[in-house]
């Protein structure tokens, strides 16, 4: 060989540093940009404490735009995730859990928790995740005896489970005049304002382990591309590791739901820019899709808040408007 | 010592009512090339699947390397016998190497990392495959027999004692249904693993073959050499049509011609 493949921890550690410098800088811009028009050399003169601190713009990068980035961030890396593990189990590199309607199920969970009065964690969380295991095993019970689910067939489903999560949703909202869901609109095109720094806390308790667990998981996810039969006679406990997987992408879905609502496509997006780059191997892919799905979300949620000159978008709009033509674009080039 | 590769007795299975498999009992010695043939339907894929465990057997005993299969440990199987199934369909864009170098996954500990030596032992399979030149090529870009060569390749990265093909040289030209066949006489040779293959060409079967299993409904029709398994009468029974059973022209194995109506003599 004269051509030596790189060593898969060499290449584990290049991709992630080098997402986690592009990571570092997306908080800066993010903690630095805003509406409030403070000039950038403020800004680091007061992270830097070279200045006698101006108690406002003080209160405004630490209180609200530190944890929001952090939202962000955690967000973002959880939905890239999601949609790299469905990707891989699905074995269709178009699925996504707000494609699929894993996410509207999710909602319809946590606008029942909302309404029933349970307080956002463990409450809605778990609301949240009881709709996404519903929706899900919907999707499962609809694609089984298949070995993979044509295309088109899960994508038409994921529709149709989408319209009705939908129909459900705009339903609650109709009948109840509950102010907790004044902003329900908000929500549901995907809402990070909601951060301070004890929510963000809590979502990071609740990401980092079942981050952990899909890299535990990863090299078996690479397997099971190459189609169940081959990865069981890898040595992989498909069993264990499919429903280990659905699990914590389920619960990793259900919290940022609850929490930000609907934001989609971001699983489509950072998964396949980061194929892209860095190939299918998921052992560089997962924490690719942390660090790269954080950078991404912190990037879409800056232009939301700045655009506009009448206030902030939901950033589920930047999103959407990214990703629905990529899957589009995607959707027809695989077909062909 | 019995020195064994495979040995069944009384192998039985059923989906449902079903029964795909009954009785079959056979013996494959180390270092063999071992060829199951038989009609479509005959169950030849229901035991590929047992035997590569992929299946739990229903009923008898399935033993490999004089060992009860199911006192292996997942992993522990995987180091002992490879895979190599009929199709493979992947629609993401794995290189040649990378899926070469998934043959060392039941030998990676928690975090499935390779290292250096797993990678030495992936180049030696590619070489041995002679798919160095293919070595970054995207799966997607290669030709069905170049694919065959990549998951035969992984395979032997395996490290098995045992392969198991299914049908290998279906939809493959002529040059690369001898070139594949060639391909596993040379690990038999060199490598001393154990080949055991399902095919649906019973001269290609006959010319490599050490032992033939003939299936017909599940059960054994004939085992041994292929001179004993390739005759007019067990052909005819087992696949119900006109064929004329000669001497190859390269000698010493049977050549089976399949007889259209227009030239049948028998009415």
């Amino acid at each position: 060989m004269n051509t030596k493949t790189p060593h898969i921890i060499k290449r584990v550690v290049t991709a992630s540093s080098f997402l986690i410098l592009l990571l570092g800088f997306a908080i800066v811009l993010g903690i630095s940009m805003g509406s409030t028009d403070s000039g950038i050399k403020d800004i680091f003169q007061n992270l830097l404490g070279t200045k006698e601190p101006d108690s406002m713009l003080y209160t405004i990068i630490w209180q609200i735009r530190f944890p929001r980035v952090l939202l962000a961030a955690l967000v973002g890396a959880a939905l890239s995730l999601g949609g790299l593990v469905f990707q891989a189990l699905l074995r269709n590199p178009l699925a996504e859990p707000y494609i699929l309607g894993i996410s509207g199920g999710s909602a319809i969970g946590a606008i029942i928790g909302i309404l029933a009065g349970l307080s956002r964690f463990p409450g809605v969380t778990l609301t949240a995740f009881t709709g996404s295991i519903a929706t899900l095993l919907l999707i499962l019970a609809m694609s089984s005896g298949q070995t993979i689910l044509k295309k088109d067939a899960l994508l038409l489903s994921g529709v149709m489970v989408n319209a009705f999560c939908a129909a459900v949703i705009m339903f609650l909202v109709s009948i109840t005049q509950d102010s907790r869901l004044h902003n329900i609109i908000f929500w549901l095109m995907g809402d990070l304002s909601l951060g301070d720094m004890k929510h963000v806390g809590i979502l990071a308790a609740t990401l980092l382990p079942c981050f952990f667990l899909v890299f535990w998981l990863s090299n078996p996810m690479n397997l099971l591309l190459m189609g169940k039969e081959m990865a069981q006679t890898l040595g992989v406990n498909i069993k264990a590791v499919t429903f280990t997987l659905l699990v914590a992408t389920s619960f990793m879905v259900s919290a940022t739901v609850s929490y930000c609502g609907l934001v989609g496509f971001v699983g489509l997006v950072m998964p396949h820019m980061l194929r892209l780059v860095f190939g299918p191997d998921h052992r560089v892919l997962v924490p690719a899709c942390i660090f790269g799905g954080g950078t991404y979300m912190i990037f879409c949620d800056l232009v939301a808040r700045t655009f506009s000159k009448q206030g902030e978008m939901p950033v589920g709009v930047i999103t959407a408007m990214i990703g629905a033509p990529l899957f589009i674009y995607l959707l027809k080039r695989s077909s062909r | 010592m019995n020195k064994a590769a495979i040995t069944a007795k009384n192998l039985s299975h059923s989906f449902g009512e079903n029964i795909v498999l009954k009785n079959v009992s056979f013996h494959v010695p180390r270092g063999d090339f071992f060829i199951i043939i038989g009609p479509n339907g005959s169950g030849k894929t229901t035991l590929m699947k047992i035997i590569s465990g992929i299946l739990k057997p229903q009923n008898g005993q399935l033993k490999i390397l004089n060992r009860s299969i199911d006192q292996y440990h997942r992993k522990a199987l995987a180091r002992t016998i490879a895979f190599v199934p009929q199709m493979n369909f992947v629609d993401f864009p794995f290189t040649v190497t990378e899926i070469v170098l998934m043959g060392r996954s039941p030998y990676l500990g928690m975090l499935g990392l390779e290292e250096d030596n797993d990678l030495e032992i992936a180049h030696q399979a590619i070489a041995f495959t002679d798919l160095e030149n293919l070595a970054h090529r995207k799966l997607d870009q290669l030709s069905g027999g170049e694919q065959q060569r990549v998951f035969i390749a992984r395979a032997i990265c395996q490290e098995p004692d045992i392969i198991l093909l299914d049908e290998p040289t279906a939809s493959l030209d002529l040059a690369y249904q001898v070139r594949i066949m060639d391909l596993m006489e040379q690990l038999k040779t060199e490598k001393g693993i154990s080949v055991v293959m399902v095919s649906h060409d019973v001269n290609l079967a006959a010319m490599y073959a050490d032992h033939l299993l003939l299936l017909h409904n599940g059960q054994v029709l004939c085992q041994g050499l292929p001179d004993e398994v390739i005759t007019y009468q067990t052909l005819e029974t087992a696949y119900g049509c006109t064929l004329l059973v000669d001497e190859s022209p390269l000698g010493k194995s049977p050549r089976v011609t399949l007889v259209p109506r227009k030239y049948s003599i028998r009415e």
